[in-house]
């Protein structure tokens, strides 16, 4: 997986990519072990508040009268941060986002560039542009420096890492930073990171981040973090360039009240982040001299004028869907072909691509529902999931094997006539493929086409040879009454 | 399901019209041919006193969606007949310990067993340690608990063969932490569920059964009825 990025448009199907995942032991036992480590944290902590489903309820409105009002409180923060000294740009896209870094970059005279880690630069792939234009970024959070120099890819939002183990770790500071020596212990891994990214926050001139949260209300920016290398990438470089998803603006400085007890308890298990920063505009002697925010919609009002889509936005990237969700637990973020990966990726990437790719996406879930149990926000994930496949069904057109099977069936279902005829040739269409137990009884080991998943590793009990209706016919016959109702 | 129900006093009715909820078609996407299969379930059971399911995620199906649906349909009789159905549509279990308060119905099965909290049962309707109390009440049962109680078994309709490969190991870990348990038999409130796991436990050559809730709490003399 490593060196290719993540691009939703070239990847291979969810089933496909993971196939290929789900051979990886190693990977699929970091996943496991560091989700649980992860869960156990979150549980505790979010058992020990008293009206964690009232927050849940507080951050969900909060979110939804943002999304209502976007446009207002976008421009708020526009006139804010601007009133504070900051430089506000809009970007429509992606490209148009990368294009206006790449010139302030430039005009900043650096051709390096310190980053916080940002999901949203991972989204526009910003790495792969800035080094296109001769400028080199350093990744300056722990896990994003592992994956930068590990030249892999992001498998989770918060913890992008999480598919490493300490070992793998170890082998590749001690590959990339030349230290033949390095110690195996946390401690000695931090070291070397500290020492590897202490002289890149001194020489380099230019910062990169993202953002947890605009407010409105003060034009001020606030990432949370837990390592204080994203603080010195905020206070250290002469120009400081933000980059956030519209989606990102909330009214009041206030609010992060609700939102930053939901988010770290959620994230990382924590009560609170160690490094909570709010950054408005710039300040004589203090901090970056200029100070731009990048503003990019890349498909967001898309997804906002989708009635059943827009929960999307209201999602804080708190990661907890995806340490709950049992498929990501078996595979991995890679398998997603996106940076965003688990169930909010399974709803976020298709839409971000307005559904002209990674259409298996919706799909890779069994709608169990964890997700939407842990999302601090309450975003109910399968009900977006379902709104999906319905598009990706209406896309395919009405010819396609599946469609023609679900089509067929429905009528059956719509008629007590066809039911009853379908029952019984189900019977005996299945009567080729059932084998007798020792016990006996009739097992199928072997489906044709489509439904050949289902027998790869389990059998299929014959149809019974007396259904429920007949039982019951046969009952109300012998007790003289009528069938039915 | 009919027997405990009659033993507890109740008339049952089959209507013998009734087919599907559409759970599979609107779950996988195909919404539009789900809605005359609610508009079939109002026309089979409207009138009933109770409506009672022995699947939960059927009963999540019709609770969570059989609202938006007939909004889109947008017929008024339709969406009156269907508000004055659905809060009279229970699950099996749920209707025994929510709307008849009952925890014990009589049951004797004197066999090693094992709950699996089907996943729509579990978040979608709420159903709590409901079927536990249930089954906690029924002589002579040996009830274990499993590892993992609310993690997924994998199924998820046309996830287990779309996803074949994912969902297989997500049913690995549910059906070794049955095989943990050293129970005779794993029962929940779910055909479907119920449907997946004994898939695998037979390929796997175990002996252990897959038996729903309802055959636990009819039995009054210990057999397995299958
Ligand atoms: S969808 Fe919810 S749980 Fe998942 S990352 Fe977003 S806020 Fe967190």
């Amino acid at each position: 997986m490593s060196g290719t990025a993540l691009d939703p448009r070239t990847a291979p199907t969810f089933p496909m990519a993971a196939h290929k995942l789900m051979g990886d032991t190693q990977l699929r036992k970091n996943v496991r072990h560091a989700t649980d480590v992860i869960q156990n944290k979150r549980a505790k902590v979010v058992g020990e508040m008293p009206d964690w489903q009232g927050l849940r309820e507080a951050g969900k409105s909060l979110r939804e009268h943002t999304m209502k009002h976007l446009d207002v409180y976008l421009e708020q923060f526009e006139r804010n941060c601007t009133a504070a000294g900051g430089v506000v740009h809009w970007a429509r896209n992606g490209e148009e986002a990368k294009r206006i870094v790449i010139d302030l970059v430039k005009a900043s005279g650096s051709n390096e560039v310190i980053k916080i880690k940002s999901m949203t630069t991972e989204e526009i792939q910003l790495n792969t542009a800035l080094e296109a234009a001769g400028i080199r970024p350093y990744e300056t959070d722990l896990a994003e420096l592992i994956i930068q120099l590990g030249k892999d890819q992001p498998s989770h939002i918060v913890v992008p890492a999480l598919h490493k183990n300490r070992q793998q770790i170890r082998e590749i500071f001690q590959r990339e930073m030349n230290l033949p020596d390095l110690g195996n212990t946390p401690q000695d891994l931090a070291d070397a990171a500290r020492l590897f990214l202490r002289e890149k926050f001194l020489k380099v001139k230019t910062g990169v981040s993202g953002a947890n949260f605009l407010i409105a209300e003060t034009g001020g920016v606030c990432v949370v973090e837990s390592e204080g290398n994203g603080r010195m990438c905020l206070t250290l470089p002469e120009t400081l360039i933000t980059i956030a998803g519209i989606d990102k603006v909330v009214p009041r400085f206030q609010d992060l009240e609700v939102l930053l007890q939901l988010l770290p308890r959620s994230a990382t298990g924590e009560r609170m982040n160690p490094y909570n920063s709010v950054w408005t505009g710039v300040h004589p002697g203090d901090g970056p001299k200029a100070f731009h925010v990048i503003l990019m919609d890349n498909a967001r009002t898309e997804i906002l004028a989708d009635e059943e889509g827009r929960q999307t936005l209201n999602c804080i990237r708190c990661g907890a869907c995806q340490n709950a969700c049992p498929v990501y637990r078996q595979t991995g973020g890679h398998a997603y072909g996106s940076v965003y990966a688990g169930p909010i990726g399974a709803i976020l990437t298709p839409q971000l691509q307005e559904m002209h790719h990674a259409q298996t996406l919706p799909y890779a879930s069994s709608l169990c529902g964890a997700c939407y149990e842990v999302c601090p926000v309450k975003i109910n994930i399968p009900e977006v999931l379902i709104h999906l496949r319905n598009k990706v069904v209406k896309q395919n057109g009405p010819f396609g094997p599946e469609a023609l099977a679900m089509r067929g069936m429905a009528m059956i279902f719509r008629s007590e006539a066809r039911f009853r005829a379908a029952q019984r040739f189900g019977r005996m269409a299945e009567t080729p493929l059932v084998r007798k137990d020792g016990n006996g009884e009739g097992w199928i080991g072997w489906l044709p086409g489509l439904l050949g998943g289902w027998t790869q590793v389990r059998d299929l009990q014959e149809m019974p040879k007396e259904t429920f209706r007949d039982w019951w016919e046969k009952r109300a016959d012998a007790k003289g009454g009528k069938h039915g109702n | 399901m009919v027997r405990v129900l009659e033993r507890l006093g109740h008339t049952v009715e089959f209507p013998a019209g009734q087919t599907c909820c559409g759970q599979m078609h609107y779950n996988t996407g195909y919404q539009a041919e789900a809605m005359p299969l609610l508009e079939r379930f109002v026309a089979q059971f409207k009138g009933a006193e109770a409506v009672v399911v022995p699947s939960s995620s059927c009963v999540a199906m019709m609770r969570d969606h059989y609202p938006i649906m007939a909004e889109h349909i947008g017929k008024p009789e339709l969406t009156a007949e269907l508000n004055k159905l659905l809060p009279n549509v229970y699950e099996f279990s749920e209707f025994l310990t929510k709307r008849l308060g009952l925890t014990d119905v009589g049951a004797y099965y004197p066999h090693k067993v094992t709950y699996h909290a089907s996943c729509h049962g579990l978040r979608n309707l709420g159903l709590g340690d409901g079927p536990q109390q249930l089954l906690r009440a029924v002589k002579g049962i040996d009830l274990v608990e499993i590892a993992g109680l609310e993690q997924c078994c994998g199924f998820g309709g046309t996830f287990a063969v779309k996803n074949a490969e994912v969902s297989s190991a997500m049913l690995a870990e549910k059906t070794n932490a049955i095989l943990n348990t050293k129970a005779e038999a794993c029962t929940a409130c779910d055909n479907s569920c119920l449907m997946h796991i004994q898939g695998a436990l037979h390929r796997q050559r175990t002996p252990v059964r897959t038996i729903h809730l309802a055959e636990i709490l009819a039995s009054e003399d210990g057999a397995v009825i299958a």
